[in-house]
């Protein structure tokens, strides 16, 4: 019986060993589907969203396509534009001017610019100042720093604008100076030695201006020296400037002429009349007498 | 008998330590991969977010697209004012 028992033992151990394999197996598969499971739920997960992802970025490259072709023709047309005005080497020194060292890179559009040096062109642009005062405004002239705050205010641009020009032209126009007034009611009288072109400098504009102003009050010889307006007596007998090329005020407002100014001599013209030939009624009118011929409307107005 | 004696320490010293430690491997490789999915999902989740933005690239082009017409028409504007340079 012994060899039977040592059987049985021996295969009971056997079982329990392959039971005890099997139980293991079972264990940790088990787990390894828990964890496949969870793997499968958030695989799920991401494919909802990648698939979102795909469609919020489908329409993305065409429509940055589109912006970038855009500002390509902004950029060119912008270039262009300089360039066609300024001159290809004043454009790459004004870009320099305002950005230092941008003039290195050049035009994008124009590659032989990267070899053109630039020019130094600070905040005064002769070209430029010309163009706005053919333009019929006052150049802004160096009222600009590159590095101080923006000249222009946006929500109040004309006003912003104004301060580039001269500030007693946009804020107290009515300081201006009043144009000059000539002739014998003239505010103001010099005497004919002091009258030689511009003004005569007074204390104000001498101390503005400088001392050598003064030379040009001290370089006209007075009358009492022998001046031109000095009297004839003590002029030299054949002076080379008389009156008749200087001129001279009467002085008075008695007319110079015996008959005097005749007003009413206007409204006795006859050229409305009387201008013209007399023309045949007959007569074929010939092209080359249509300027001499009185306008229909001058004889109804004279009627 | 003493070979099946023996078969049966084989059995427990060496086969099911291989299993168990076979089984513990896969469990752990499984078990690893759920925290790197999740990631994944929360990244993908907040990169579609992100993404909500792109229909506003329509308004930006049309923006874009009209102020390249205004700067055409300054510029021409400019074209027709200064002279071109000599």
């Amino acid at each position: 019986m012994a060899p039977v028992l040592a059987v049985e033992a021996a295969g009971i151990i056997t079982i329990v060993a392959v039971a005890l394999i099997v139980a293991l197996l079972v264990v940790y598969l088990l787990a390894v589907i828990v964890q496949l499971r969870k793997i499968t739920k958030g695989l799920d997960e991401v494919i909802a969203h990648v698939g979102e992802i795909v469609e919020k970025s489908a329409p993305v490259n065409g429509v940055v396509t589109t912006i970038n072709e855009q500002l390509d023709a902004g950029v060119d047309l912008l270039e262009g534009l300089l360039v066609k005005k300024a001159g290809m080497t004043d454009a790459v020194g004004l870009v320099d001017g305002l950005y230092a060292g941008a003039g290195a890179a050049g035009f994008r559009s124009f590659p032989e610019s990267k070899n053109i040096k630039a020019p130094r062109i600070g905040e005064v642009y002769t070209k430029g100042t010309l163009t706005l005062a053919r333009l019929g405004r006052e150049a802004p002239i160096a009222v600009g720093n590159p590095a101080g705050p923006a000249l222009r205010d946006v929500q109040r641009g004309s006003l912003a604008a104004r301060l580039l020009y001269p500030e007693g032209r946009q804020t107290r126009p009515e300081a201006l100076p009043r144009s000059p007034v000539i002739g014998t009611e003239a505010p103001v009288l010099y005497p004919p030695s002091e009258q030689r072109g511009g003004t005569t400098p007074d204390d104000e504009e001498v101390a503005e201006k400088g001392p050598w102003t003064e030379v040009a009050a001290e370089g006209i010889v007075p009358a009492e020296l022998g001046g031109s307006d000095a009297p004839r007596d003590q002029l030299a007998e054949d002076p080379q400037l008389g009156s008749p090329v200087l001129g001279e005020t009467t002085g008075s407002e008695e007319p110079a002429t015996e008959g005097g100014i005749d007003p009413s001599a206007g409204d006795e013209a006859d050229a409305t009349t009387d201008a013209g030939p007399e023309l045949p009624e007959s007569a074929e009118p010939d092209l080359k007498d249509a300027a001499a011929a009185r306008r229909q409307a001058d004889v109804e107005s004279a009627e | 008998m003493t070979l099946w004696w023996i078969g049966n320490v084989v059995l427990f010293v060496v086969v099911t330590p291989v299993v168990v430690y076979l089984l513990h491997g896969v469990f752990t490789a499984a078990r690893s991969i759920v925290p790197s999915v999740e990631k994944i999902a929360r990244t993908a989740a907040a990169g579609s977010t992100d993404l909500d933005a792109t229909a506003l690239l329509l308004t930006t082009r049309d923006q874009v697209t009209e102020t390249v017409a205004g700067v055409a028409n300054y510029g021409g504007s400019l074209d027709v004012i200064l002279d071109d340079a000599r």
